[in-house]
């Protein structure tokens, strides 16, 4: 099957997010399945990506990725939901929706395009954004310190937490393979770089690792894990899947093998 | 014929159960009931009262004035002795009054419970009605199933309390009796809901308790999310999938939801909006009545949007206009809203239910690639849903016929013209439909204009004065084509909220309004009435 389609690729070029878009068409050609496939994006940068893949899609609105593809997979649970969305969008705009889906361990998986920026905005700082970055909304500094959502996530439920690179897609279409394949709540926080507004190339490739040897089931080591790097300078900062355990879903334990879409 | 009688007590003393107990005996003896619950936003304490109407005609709303007033507490002879027109039946433990006292706390708590106090006095109200004690004894049964033979003796002893002062027979069959909420329910299930979303709010709560309770045998999922955001925004997700989806809040709660309101028409995704009103702005009175979202609701979302607002004014209204909304949902790849009130909402009605039906969306035929904005001549393109070998791309952003996003003019343009067509194929289906409802004396040179739940009210007050009542049953798009017809010589708005909003919508300049989170009585309308005709 054909994943491309017409529409034209408005990224800037050099944009973190062609890294994304091939690991997530090669992850989707992987899994198979494609008529069954949904991906829901948000509003941002990321949010094109629904139009550059050709499988089904709801290009929602911002914040709100998590409740639509709930709705989703509650609808019809043979489906196979994955959701994409922003910093902004993920962890500002639509975080309670995203605790939420993990706190239910709804059986989706979430691929958040992190480049710690509003981009599309033409560059304020974002949840994740480090602090005293200097953006056009903060010509001075931002005051606030970032999230740090893989322990906000495993915090909040999620049974999968892992994080990505976009400048590694294979790597990239890995983590995605393995959060689709989970059953439960998936969610991959991938650093982004933001060719225009904040260039992090150089920085994650020289201070990425890949986590090796890491007890992913056990909750303590992955906030351990997780809190070598706060998302604000310094540190080295591990990729991979920090947490995953295996949890009924909330698809299952709401829908009693009942499938809507069939009733 | 008719009897009111008003049972009053503090939260947690079980008035509105034994309210709708005493309904359910007289709807066995085959009157037409009506119960207006009232009740504070508090758990124990305050006062709560009930007062349940009986009448051999149909009726729809309660009156002031009461043949019987139950008082379980002081307050209740304190805040509505004004009320009385008959006798006063109260708890010679807890009150005291002139009229029949019955020692009924301590006598319950001897019989095991002091929540038998309720059923002494249901015994005690059929006695004073001359019903016969069988009948009274099968509803019993039927309402309690924990301490059948306490509540037995408990009736028995509230039976023998007292005389009879009139004697109530059996005139006809039962029929069904629901609550605006409930009917909400089963006519939306009746044109084939599959999924109730909402969060909870008073007024509309019931509707998310009655389905969830119902979910096996009315063959529906309910869901309750973290907030009326994720409500609406799930359910645009499960209407894309191809599951017909209702939500349910009041005002604030679809204020939260308004950028979905705009996501369904962009995207063109059937979801029903049910907004029961209660008392605002903002939090106002949570649980008292109003009719003040008329112009939020009609004009929520931003942007262009094609919807259909729909304003049942009882409960078998609510029950055929939320199947319509439901089907006209699906049928125009819109979305519409059911526009009602707590005293709708949360008043319990006899009902003769229409029939409704699920109407079938136009479906894709599977023929060649999938557009899902194709371009057609109504304007509406078929459904195809995830799953079913067609690839479908909703969105949210403006597009071409794949969904496919565009932002050049031509194609924009196209684009918002599809969407807007479908208003001229929904107008046409609507002047087939009975959008607009006449009622007392049509030759009257007074008309009373009206919407929601105040029809009931000015149905009784026109029918005694001699006048006319025009009611529409849609409110968006306004039908004007049959309003016109009807709406002659002296019209006087009659509504709920504080500005007139109806008559601001038809230029209606003199306007009856009230705004203290009551709903109309007769009397209280009758006296506006007198005081400009």
């Amino acid at each position: 099957m054909n994943l491309n389609t017409n529409a034209k690729i408005t990224w800037c070029p050099g944009c973190g997010n062609f890294g994304i878009l091939t690991a997530a068409k090669n992850a989707i050609e992987e899994l198979g399945n494609n008529e069954k496939t949904v991906i829901v994006s948000g509003i941002g940068c990321h949010a094109k990506i629904v139009d550059y893949i050709n499988v089904n899609s709801f290009y929602s609105i911002h914040g709100r990725v998590p409740p639509t593809a709930t709705g989703v997979k509650l609808a019809n649970p043979d489906l196979n939901v994955i959701g994409f969305a922003g910093d902004g969008d993920a962890y500002g705009e639509g975080l309670e929706h995203l605790i939420f889906a993990a706190k239910r361990n709804i059986n989706i998986t979430m691929i958040i395009h992190d480049n710690r920026i509003y981009a599309l905005t033409t560059g304020q700082f974002s949840p994740t954004s480090p602090e005293g970055f200097k953006g056009k909304s903060t010509p001075k500094g931002s005051v606030e310190e970032p999230f740090n959502p893989i322990k906000l996530m495993i915090a909040s439920g999620a049974t999968f937490v892992a994080r990505s690179f976009a400048g590694d897609i294979k790597h990239l279409k890995e983590m995605i393979i393995e959060g689709v394949k989970h059953k439960g709540f998936s969610v991959i926080d991938v650093l982004q770089p933001c060719i225009t507004f904040f260039n992090t190339y150089d920085y994650y490739r020289q201070n990425t690792y890949k986590l090796e040897n890491h007890n992913f089931t056990d909750e303590k080591k992955a906030i351990e894990k997780a809190e070598e790097w706060n998302y604000n300078d310094g540190g080295k900062i591990p990729l991979g899947i920090f947490y995953k355990v295996d949890k009924p879903t909330y698809d299952e334990l709401l829908l009693k093998g009942r499938n809507p879409r069939k009733m | 014929m008719e009897f009111s009688i008003l049972i009053g007590g503090e939260a947690g003393d079980g008035v509105k159960q034994a309210g709708l107990i005493v309904a359910k005996i007289f709807n066995e003896l085959g009157y037409h009931i009506f119960v207006y619950d009232d009740y504070q936003s508090l758990v124990r304490g305050g006062h709560n009262f009930s007062i349940i109407r009986i009448s051999d005609e149909k009726i729809l709303t309660h009156k002031d004035h009461v043949d019987l007033i139950v008082a379980l507490n002081q307050d209740t002879i304190e805040k509505h002795f004004w009320r009385a027109k008959g006798d006063v039946l109260f708890d010679s433990n807890k009150v005291k009054s002139e009229g029949i006292g019955i020692p009924a706390l301590s006598k319950a708590k001897e019989m095991g419970s002091h929540l038998l106090r309720n059923t002494i006095f249901i015994g005690a109200i059929s006695k004073y009605f001359g019903i016969d004690l069988s009948i009274v004894e099968d509803v019993i049964k039927k309402s309690f199933k924990k301490m059948q033979k306490e509540n037995m003796d408990a009736l028995k002893f509230g039976y023998d309390s007292l005389d009879e002062k009139h004697k109530i027979d059996k005139i006809g069959e039962p029929r069904e009796i629901h609550s605006g909420n409930e009917s909400i329910a089963l006519g939306a299930v009746g044109a084939g809901m599959k999924m109730y979303i909402a969060y909870p709010m008073t007024p509309a709560s019931s509707i998310l308790h009655y389905l969830a309770s119902h979910e096996d045998d009315l063959n529906v999922v309910t869901v309750q999310p973290e907030n009326e955001i994720a409500v609406a925004t799930m359910a645009v997700g499960a209407a894309y999938a191809g599951v017909r989806t209702m939500v349910g809040t009041s005002g604030g709660g679809f204020a939260l939801m308004n950028e979905t309101v705009s996501m369904c028409a962009q995207s063109e995704t059937p979801v029903v909006f049910v907004d029961s009103q209660r008392a605002g702005p903002s939090t106002g009175i949570p649980t008292y009545q109003m009719q003040a979202d008329l112009k939020f609701v009609v004009n929520s979302g931003h942007g262009d949007i094609v919807r259909v607002v729909v304003a049942p004014g009882d409960a078998e209204e609510s029950y055929l206009l939320t199947a319509n909304a439901m089907n006209l949902a699906w049928k125009y790849q819109i979305p519409t809203f059911v526009l009602i009130d707590k005293h709708i909402s949360e008043s319990t009605f006899s009902v003769e239910f229409p029939e409704v039906k699920k109407e079938e969306a136009k479906l894709w035929d599977g023929n060649g690639d999938y557009k899902r904005y194709e371009f057609t001549e109504d304007g509406i393109s078929p459904l195809a849903f995830p799953g079913d070998k067609a690839i479908v791309k909703g969105t949210s952003y403006e597009h071409d016929e794949y969904g496919i996003t565009i932002e050049d003019a031509e194609s924009a343009k196209k684009m918002q013209e599809k969407r807007m067509k479908k208003r001229e194929f929904l107008i046409k289906e609507l002047k087939n439909m009975e959008t607009v409802k006449v009622y007392g004396n049509e030759n009257s040179d007074v008309t009373l204009l009206t919407w929601g739940s105040t029809k009931g009210a000015c149905i009784e007050v026109a029918k005694e004065l001699g006048l006319k009542v025009v009611q529409p049953l849609y409110v968006e798009p306004l039908p004007m084509w049959e309003l016109g017809k009807h709406l002659r010589g002296r019209v006087i708005a009659v509504e709920c909220n504080a500005s007139g909003q109806l008559a601001d919508m038809l230029d209606i300049k003199e306007r009856i309004l009230k705004y203290d989170g009551r709903p109309f009585t007769p009397e209280e309308l009758k006296k506006r009435l007198e005081e400009i005709l």
